[in-house]
């Protein structure tokens, strides 16, 4: 069973957004790291130090790993920020603002 | 437009910061007695961590599948609607509050709106509670920032918030009671536990069995949970530890080993457990920045209260995991006395601590609960071992073990803040909320909650427009 199953979820119909170009599907109420998660992403940053991979880590948007580009603002945690139709993400790399 | 504060109506106004079981009661027990009051959150919806609902536009319509004590959820929902209604309450969801502020004539919550965060809003208020919860301790070990690898917390609320489930396989580890929720709410949600790894030693239960014993509702949830994870075949591992998360770009496994008497990894007993997901916690830190902000006495990491919930300064009550963890059901007593001594108090009364004797009981006792819990729990007492010098201990500033070491024995750092000044650590985005208790356990130095002067990064607009006028802003 999966989490939809277990809480016979009726969610409104899934859209599209963009993942860095790619389409992947969301379903209303999904913030960004629920609707990577699940279309198999974990991660979607890479730090600025290390260039290392990083995805969500706290989920209750303390910890600042899961730092993503949503329409061209950098720095928006993906564990809180909901996604509407249309939306495009891009992974960050280092603070977003080099490019 | 209005702010709530400023209304025509005499009551005296609350503003009740957190929405979880402690906030929630406190606001509607005040509601309910002569008080007018906000209820601030930062999510969406009301709930806090425990009560966490799916978002609503995913239409779940059996939520209660994740969760237990849902009738007193219920029961709190319905109280919320009905003093919403009554117009003594007015729930502000989505506001993040990042200072509240002491004025002479009561007090100013600050908050950012919405998930990005940008937009202020200001609620006045003649008292304030705080009812801000907690969030989950990890401790560092080589590979905790893989992705895949997630606090244990946080993997259940995404779960319980989002229904979203972090991969097919995974390992929940650490320590602590949260630990048994998380194992058995992955595995109905069909995630494979392949284990679950409790560094705890059993015969701590056996040596603290009074102070357990005395909870047998706490004892009958145990057995319950012990159940569920027998029907969905989750083998559990305890006085064992992870000492390392394995993958290149993401989790591919992690080695667990058995811990000996003296809370040391035992040489040889490492094994090798395939899985995508490391769902890991340490027990739970208190959310104390806007205590702290108001001068407010902590007592070392939790915000110092009195029987009647009253923090030291005037006007100021807190409840809840702010001032110590102790799990849903002590957050609701807290919230109960918290709210009556509230407004009494602000309606000019004396309070009677005879109208709370059954709440103060049930704190009484479960603090005693969780204080031989804590004891039992505790991570091992050697972990800091298996930090090795290339280990990143704080996430946001990548800074290693081995550059904490060199702080310390190199450059002679004795305290916490000049372990930060010389490395960074914790001088990132988080703001070293998710290292604190790593970087101090490396350095050797005590775990004392550093001074947060703002509860979350602010926009420099805000900050440079707060105080210029007294009209409010926003709400
Ligand atoms: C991620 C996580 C998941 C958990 N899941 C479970 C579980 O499934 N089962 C279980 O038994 N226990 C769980 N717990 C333990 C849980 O903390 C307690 O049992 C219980 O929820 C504590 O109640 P509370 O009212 O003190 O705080 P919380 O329930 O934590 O509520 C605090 C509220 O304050 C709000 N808040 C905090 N700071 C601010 C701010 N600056 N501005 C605005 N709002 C703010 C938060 O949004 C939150 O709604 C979890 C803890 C965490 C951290
Ligand atoms: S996962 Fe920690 S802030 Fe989003």
């Amino acid at each position: 069973m999966n989490p939809l199953e277990l809480t016979r979820a009726r969610p409104g119909p899934a859209f599209t957004i963009t993942l860095d170009g790619r389409e992947v599907e969301a379903l209303p109420g999904q913030t960004v790291a629920a609707a990577l998660w699940a279309a198999g992403v974990t991660s979607w940053r890479t730090t600025r130090g290390e260039g290392r991979p990083r995805g969500v880590f706290c989920g209750i948007g303390v910890c600042f790993d899961c730092l993503v580009t949503v329409n061209d603002r950098p720095n928006q945690r993906a564990c809180l920020v909901a996604l509407r139709p249309g939306d495009t993400v891009r992974t960050q790399e280092g603070t977003g603002h080099d490019g | 437009m209005a702010d709530a504060g400023r209304e025509t109506s005499q009551r005296p106004h609350l503003a009740v910061i957190g929405a979880g079981p402690a906030g929630l009661t406190a606001a509607l027990t005040a509601a309910r007695h002569g008080v007018r009051v906000t209820l601030v959150d930062a999510a969406p919806e009301a709930g806090g961590q425990f009560y966490r609902q799916p978002a609503r536009e995913l239409g779940a319509r059996h939520p209660e599948a994740l969760h237990h004590q849902w009738r007193t959820w219920e029961r709190l929902r319905e109280g919320l609607r009905g003093q919403e209604q009554a117009g003594s309450l007015r729930h502000l969801p989505e506001h993040h509050v990042w200072l509240v502020e002491r004025r002479t004539d009561g007090f100013s919550v600050h908050a950012l709106l919405g998930p990005e965060q940008e937009r202020p809003a200001e609620v006045r208020a003649d008292a304030v509670l705080l009812a801000t919860g907690g969030y989950e301790k990890v401790l560092p070990f080589p590979g905790w920032t893989l992705p895949g690898v997630v606090t244990a917390g946080g993997a259940q609320a995404m779960l319980k918030g989002t229904l979203a489930v972090p991969g097919h396989t995974a390992v929940v580890a650490g320590t602590g009671p949260l630990l048994l929720p998380v194992a058995t709410g992955l595995a109905a949600a069909g995630v494979r536990v392949a284990a679950l790894v409790e560094s705890a030693d059993p015969g701590g239960f056996v040596r603290r069995s009074r102070a357990l014993s005395a909870q047998p509702a706490k004892l009958a949830e145990a057995a319950e949970y012990a159940a569920r994870l027998l029907r969905h075949r989750v083998r559990t591992l305890v006085h064992h530890t992870v000492v390392e998360a394995h993958g290149t770009g993401r989790l591919e496994a992690v080695t667990v080993a058995a811990l000996d008497g003296d809370g040391r990894v035992r040489p040889g007993t490492g094994r090798r457990i395939a899985c995508d997901t490391l769902a890991v916690g340490h027990g739970m830190v208190p959310h104390t920045d806007l205590a702290q902000g108001l001068g407010c006495r902590i007592d070392g990491v939790a915000v110092h209260v009195d029987d009647e919930q009253r923090t030291d300064v005037p006007g100021v009550w807190a409840a809840g995991e702010a001032t110590g963890i102790g799990g849903a059901t002590l957050s609701l007593a807290e919230g109960h006395i918290a709210g009556r001594s509230a407004a009494a108090r602000l309606t000019g009364a004396v309070p009677d601590p005879r109208d709370w004797a059954g709440a103060a009981r049930a704190r009484a006792a479960l603090r005693r609960f969780f204080a031989a819990l804590d004891d039992v729990y505790a991570p091992p007492a050697h972990w800091a071992e298996q930090v090795g010098d290339d280990t990143v201990v704080c996430r946001c500033e990548e800074v290693t073990g081995g550059a904490i070491r060199e702080a310390v024995a190199g450059l002679g750092a004795g305290d916490l803040r000049t372990v930060k000044l010389l490395t960074r650590a914790g001088m990132g985005w988080c703001q070293g909320r998710m290292c604190e208790s790593g970087v101090a356990g490396v350095a050797g130095c005590p775990d004392t909650p550093a001074r947060r002067l703002l509860a979350r990064p602010v926009p420099l607009g805000v900050l440079a427009r707060a105080g210029e006028t007294d009209a409010p802003h926003g709400t």
